[in-house]
């Protein structure tokens, strides 16, 4: 990539107890460049999105945004600083309205952004606008986080598993949208089960397992690799 | 945002012109007044339970300690009533900063540590080591300033801002950053909102209101002991009210009060028997079959409620 990084990640460690759910991992992403995350179940991905979107204070390393440190910052200023996420179990404002979720990050993140309208169209929720969110079945609500985060006008959205659940063509659509964000410009960190899905947005991908990268690069590549084998076959 | 400023400038008109003329019409003015304080306490606990989910079973410990500020303002310090009330809410505004780190905790562990801490400001209080200052346990005698009408009026003028407070919220972003904040802290803070700071305003104004009412609860009774205004009874009809009608609404708390409090009045002193027994199935009633409040038999139904 020609552009600066806008993320930095430099050995970054996160310990529960004696266990290193994070064991030392770099990273970088530019503006308008989706990197995919994959790894089986516990391997440290959501741990990593986590730490970036300042959920987690990292025990070693340092995060870097726009070349500003950022490792202690709070998950508001982060949100400020146009770092926003999703999350694996959506995390709704459930007794408010859908437009009213909206409303709060289009109020107190104060960054530009798409209008709330082409926000609710963008993720197919204009019908449920005056909903509570609480109504809204699971997939739905992860949709109504990513409309939310984009509320905020992010210039790097991190999205932990937004396509479990979504049928092929769901699925079709959702990666249309994603890469429509990239060409606006907003860096993408995604964390995601579905291969083909990841397959289908980028060529950059990190495998990770138990707290450490085994492997960059694209995922045919990444399938050929004998380590990666043997973390994903057991074999 | 027009029509539900509209509905909830109704309510308050209405219920300010029923303190305003009622003494008139039936004349036991303390009743209304202890309606009102009931009334502007439930709106208290409206505005923390209501909109940021921390439920205050030591709400009381705010009340108390207003009352007993203004009423040592006034005795101690020669303060005219009205600013003795004034420093009773700067009072309790100051203790609720010293317990902000109440806020840490959730559920049922802030609801115990409220509770906790509102015990200790009562045995501060009614401790005879401070009789000096406080009396003790022998109470607070304000008969020199004694003006049941001027602190009726003083209280109408309290529960009108309280009122005016609450119908703000329910109409602000503020409002909607607090609900955002008891819904989901972490998703709140992602959207922006700075929880800490936003959770603190409604701290400090729901102590500032439980403040303001114990001094003007002072003023209106003249005599009472720490029992009196440290007594969990307040904090409980508070917090039972303002469930019953319905929180984060401003006609919730009216309602709650005017039904249970009215039904109180009714049968509560005459036939104390009877009126346990018909409470209890009352709440009993509500918690099982409308546990969002007198006002969700409307909401459920998709209309707005003030």
């Amino acid at each position: 990539m020609s552009h600066n990084p806008l993320l930095v990640l430099e050995k970054i460690v996160k310990q529960f107890g004696q266990f290193r759910a994070l064991d030392g991992v770099s990273l970088s992403l530019s503006p308008g460049e989706i990197l995919g995350l994959v790894g089986p179940n516990g391997s440290g991905k959501t741990t990593c999105i986590n730490v970036i979107a300042g959920l987690y204070r990292p025990e070693e390393g340092s995060v870097f945004f726009n070349g500003n440190k950022i490792t202690k910052y709070s998950l508001t200023k982060m949100a400020h600083m146009g770092i926003n996420r999703t999350f694996q179990v959506p995390k709704p404002f459930k007794s408010l309205t859908v437009r009213e979720n909206l409303i709060i990050a289009d109020q107190y993140a104060k960054r530009p952004h798409q209008p709330l309208e082409e926000l609710l169209d963008f993720v197919g929720l204009t019908a449920y606008a005056s909903r509570e969110a609480g109504s809204l079945n699971s997939s739905q609500q992860k949709l109504l986080d990513l409309a939310r985060a984009l509320a905020t006008g992010p210039s790097l959205l991190l999205i932990d598993e937004l396509a479990a659940g979504l049928n092929p063509s769901e699925l079709d659509k959702m990666a249309e949208k994603i890469k429509h964000l990239a060409e606006s410009g907003i860096a993408i960190l995604l964390v995601e089960h579905l291969l083909g899905f990841i397959n289908s947005l980028t060529k950059r991908v990190i495998v990770m397992n138990a707290g450490k990268e085994i492997f960059e690069g694209d995922l045919e590549s990444a399938a050929k690799n004998p380590e990666v084998n043997a973390v994903y076959l057991g074999g | 945002m027009r029509k539900p400023l509209i509905s909830g400038g109704i309510v308050f008109l209405i219920v300010l012109l029923f303190f305003a003329i009622m003494p008139s019409v039936y004349s036991n003015e303390d009743l209304f007044f202890q309606a009102m304080v009931y009334l502007a306490l439930a709106q208290g606990v409206n505005i923390l339970y209501g909109f940021t989910g921390y439920l205050p079973f030591g709400y009381v410990g705010f009340f108390g300690t207003g009352a007993y500020a203004a009423s040592l303002c006034i005795t101690l310090l020669h303060f005219p009533p009205v600013l003795g009330i004034i420093a009773g809410g700067l009072a309790s505004v100051v203790l609720s900063i010293l317990l902000s780190p109440l806020l840490r905790l959730s559920g049922a562990y802030f609801a115990i540590g409220s509770l906790a801490a509102s015990q200790m400001v009562y045995y501060i209080v009614s401790n005879p080591s401070l009789q000096n200052i406080t009396n003790g346990p022998y109470g607070i005698n304000l008969e020199s300033v004694y003006q049941p009408h001027t602190s009726y009026v003083t209280m109408i003028v309290i529960l009108a801002l309280v009122m005016g407070v609450v119908i703000y919220i329910r109409n602000s972003r503020f409002g909607l950053s607090l609900q955002a904040i008891r819904e989901d802290p972490v998703s709140a803070g992602m959207a922006g909102v700075h929880v800490v700071r936003q959770r603190a305003i409604a701290w400090f104004l729901s102590a500032l209101i439980a403040g303001l009412v114990g001094g003007a609860f002072a003023w209106h009774i003249s005599v009472f002991y720490p029992t009196t205004v440290f007594d969990l009874n307040i904090s409980i009809f508070a917090i039972v009210f303002t469930l019953f009608g319905g929180v984060t609404t401003v006609l919730g708390p009216v309602l709650g009060m005017f039904v249970l409090y009215g039904f109180y009045n009714l049968i509560g002193i005459s036939e104390p028997q009877y009126f346990q027994l018909i409470y209890g199935i009352l709440i009993l009633l509500l918690v099982l079959f409308l546990p969002s409040g007198i006002v969700s038999i409307v909401k459920r139904r998709g209309h707005y409620v003030p």
